[in-house]
């Protein structure tokens, strides 16, 4: 039995080296691929510092306000006005969509229902709500925009 | 050791004697030692036991301590300084108060020689002098055989010189990396950033150290290899920075001033948000200090903040917050601007000889600027009060902010603070402050009386503040200084919609033998806006200004600073998001019609 244990310590022994052994090496190919890792960052910090500089650079007041200058014709920029500021309420409501009746518009009715229509059309038309006198008729797409 | 026989004869022959067996006693005696023995190894085998279980002990602690060490500890990368970043990241970045970029680095090469490795010093020479012009290929040349080992030839390299030096060969001319600071934006707060030059210097890395401005005033902080990568954030606004230096470039060019300086504060922290002094200089490529001109003339003297000046009227508010928070007076006081005014032998006048009648109330005073009103609540206060009044606005000590010229700039006050030194400081005159403590100031009365202290240094907690005056004294001096605008001597200020309040002051230059010259004059304009919630503070001074559109020359500050003044307001309100009030006039509303009759 002795022996067996021996054996087997010994070959333990022997594992755990060459574990240890490679466990080494790829840790200094870990060390070194990091450091060169490292160094990459570092140049790329160089870099995004260096575009930074630039971006700075070519952003600087004096250059835009150069540029604004000789584009005016195409771009039109001035210095902001204090008129320009102004508060929400001061913007008007968007106008309601205006129905325009483009197709034709198949009716038949009798007196009495154009007399009714005609009624509604007063009552829901002065508010500037477009009653459901008006809707059947015409094809609505999502946005209530007319499809032609 | 005594060893103890296993025979003792005596025992022996006395058991022999007895007819008993001898060997009994032999057994019994190794019986004996045998225990003996046996109790010794026992112990010896104990304590080694001990010692290794000791050992056992501290080994496996350390492993468990070392376990522990690791596992509650970040994890960080056993080489995290790589070479490249050291050298960029020395000194950190300058940004305003967007993040946008005022002061970074860029690695760059410097190019020097070691002539013992050199194949042909006389080409290289020649070549170097070809490409940078300022070298001359002789001395080169010469320097470069007399035998010494090593000689830097330039700082700084751009990357397309740095290629032809590269092209000329010689494998005596190396590089060396550099850091440089580097100011994108050009002239732009070249006050407030000052500059940078490189201190002590190696082949492979220089120091960089300010030499002016905040560069050099943080310079320990800009340094500081813990805090390399974090900004240092200003309290300046770059884009309005960029509006208020051209609007007072151009303003000093229309009104052929020798200079021109601009504060811009938020009266509230003090923090400064555009600060320009005319005129100004490249901080990439620093001029150096011209004997020959004046020095309050040089590029890089900061009129905003190491010129000391006496601010002449805008202090006439002083006087007036100062009597009304002691309750001497009120703004509708009636006060003495009768004329002539004799205090003490001096004649005082007012300016460009007017005259406002016997008596105007304060608020007036300030309105048309008195001199002679204001020298009369000047004597109502009294030289101690006034002094220690200007003292708590911090007007007589030189400006608390992050700028290294700052400390230089004592106030020039008279060592005896007499009846006439109190008549004069009353309306500005005989003491001499700089341009930045005269804006903390008004940004104090502004924001309803808490001491400012300026600062360029963008901060999200706001500073504690002691309060100077009582707020219904400031509120009130706001008010009046309103009414310099809407109907006194600044009405060129009175931008529609920002309720501009502020105060002129007209100071005659101080001629170098004694007594004032007429025609060299410093106009200033301070002003708050909006009058209703202050925010802003903003003072224009103009050099010896003259505005030559009409009949005759005019030097006085309503045609000068004031007109450049609105112009900065009216450019700046809306960068600031400021929406331009409306003027609380006839309000529209719907009234309900009534019966003529029936109201009867």
């Amino acid at each position: 039995m002795r022996p067996v244990l021996y054996i087997l310590s010994f070959l333990a022994v022997l594992g755990l080296a060459f574990w240890a052994y490679r466990e080494n090496y790829a840790t200094q190919h870990q060390l070194k691929q990091m450091a060169t890792l490292q160094d990459e960052i570092a140049s790329l910090h160089d870099e995004i510092a260096m575009q930074k500089a630039e971006w700075a650079y070519l952003n600087r007041p004096d250059r835009l306000r150069d540029l604004a200058a000789i584009n005016f014709d195409r771009l039109g920029l001035m210095p902001i006005q204090p008129q320009q500021l102004g508060s929400a309420a001061q913007i008007a409501m968007p106008a309601p969509p205006v129905l325009v009746i483009t197709g034709t518009v198949d009716a038949a009715a009798t007196i009495s229902d154009v007399r009714i229509g005609a009624a509604m059309v007063a009552q829901t038309g002065a508010t500037g709500n477009n009653g459901p006198t008006a809707k059947p008729a015409i094809p609505v797409d999502a946005k209530g925009e007319q499809i032609p | 050791m005594i060893r103890r026989p296993l025979r003792p004869l005596a025992r022996i022959l006395d058991a022999r004697s007895k007819g008993q067996n001898p060997d009994i006693i032999e057994k019994e005696n190794v019986a004996i030692r045998n225990d003996a023995m046996r109790d010794k190894s026992r112990a010896r085998a104990e304590r080694r036991l001990m010692i290794l279980a000791f050992g056992f002990f501290i080994a496996f602690s350390v492993i468990g301590a070392r376990m522990g060490t690791l596992a509650a500890s970040t994890p960080t990368e056993p080489r995290a300084a790589a070479g490249g970043s050291e050298i960029t990241a020395q000194r950190s970045d300058i940004l305003d108060r967007n993040g946008r970029i005022l002061a970074t680095n860029m690695l760059t090469h410097s190019l020097y020689a070691q002539p013992r490795d050199m194949v042909d010093p006389v080409h290289a020479a020649t070549e170097l002098a070809a490409i940078f012009p300022e070298l001359d290929a002789k001395a080169l040349e010469r320097r470069f055989t007399d035998g010494r080992s090593f000689l830097w030839v330039r700082k700084v390299l751009s990357p397309e010189q740095m290629q032809k030096v590269h092209e000329i060969g010689d494998p005596g001319l190396y590089f060396g990396p550099r850091e440089m600071r580097l100011y994108p934006n050009g002239n732009l707060a070249s006050h407030v950033l000052g500059g940078a030059a490189f201190g002590a210097e190696g082949v492979d890395s220089a120091e960089v150290i300010g030499t002016a401005g905040v560069e050099k005033d943080l310079d320990a902080r800009l340094r500081d290899p813990a805090q390399s990568a974090s900004p240092l954030h200003l309290s300046i606004d770059l884009t309005l920075q960029a509006n208020v230096e051209e609007v007072l470039a151009t303003g000093m060019k229309t009104l052929q001033a020798r200079g021109a300086a601009a504060i811009l504060m938020d009266v509230h922290t003090g923090e400064v948000l555009a600060i320009a002094s005319l005129p100004n200089f490249d901080p990439n490529d620093r001029p150096s200090l011209d004997p020959k001109i004046d020095p309050s003339d040089n590029p890089l003297f900061n009129r905003a903040v190491q010129g000391v000046y006496e601010l002449g009227s805008t202090f006439k508010i002083f006087a007036v917050a100062q009597a009304m928070d002691l309750g001497l007076v009120n703004p509708n006081t009636l006060i003495d601007t009768k004329q002539p005014f004799f205090y003490d032998g001096f004649r005082i006048n007012e300016f460009d000889g007017h005259n406002y009648g016997p008596t105007k109330s304060v608020a007036e005073v300030i309105a048309v600027s008195s001199n002679i009103g204001a020298a009369h609540i000047g004597l109502m206060i009294g030289p101690e009060r006034q002094q220690a009044f200007l003292k708590s606005m911090g007007l007589l000590d030189p400006p608390q902010i992050e700028l290294f010229e700052a400390a230089s700039a004592r106030a020039l006050v008279p060592k005896n603070w007499s009846g006439i030194v109190t008549v004069t400081a009353s309306y500005g005159h005989g003491v001499s402050t700089s341009m930045l403590n005269l804006a903390a100031a008004y940004a104090t009365l502004a924001n309803g009386g808490l001491k400012v202290t300026p600062t360029v240094l963008h901060s999200a907690v706001k500073p504690e503040q002691t309060r100077v005056v009582s707020e219904a004294t400031a509120k009130a001096c706001v008010l009046m200084m309103r009414r310099v605008v809407t109907d006194g001597t600044a009405t060129f200020a009175d931008v529609p919609g920002y309720e501009v309040a502020g105060k002129t002051g007209t100071a005659e230059k101080p001629k170098k033998g004694g007594g004032y010259d007429h025609d060299k004059v410093i106009n200033t304009f301070a002003s708050v806006f909006p009058a209703s919630d202050p925010k802003y503070v903003l003072v224009v001074t103009l050099d010896e200004p003259v505005e030559t559109a009409g009949l005759k020359p005019r030097r006085t500050a309503g045609y000068t600073a004031v007109p450049v003044a609105g112009e900065i307001i009216r450019r700046i309100g809306p960068l600031v998001g400021l929406r331009p009030a409306v003027a609380p006039g006839a309000q529209v509303a719907l009234t309900e019609a009534k019966d003529p009759v029936a109201q009867e």
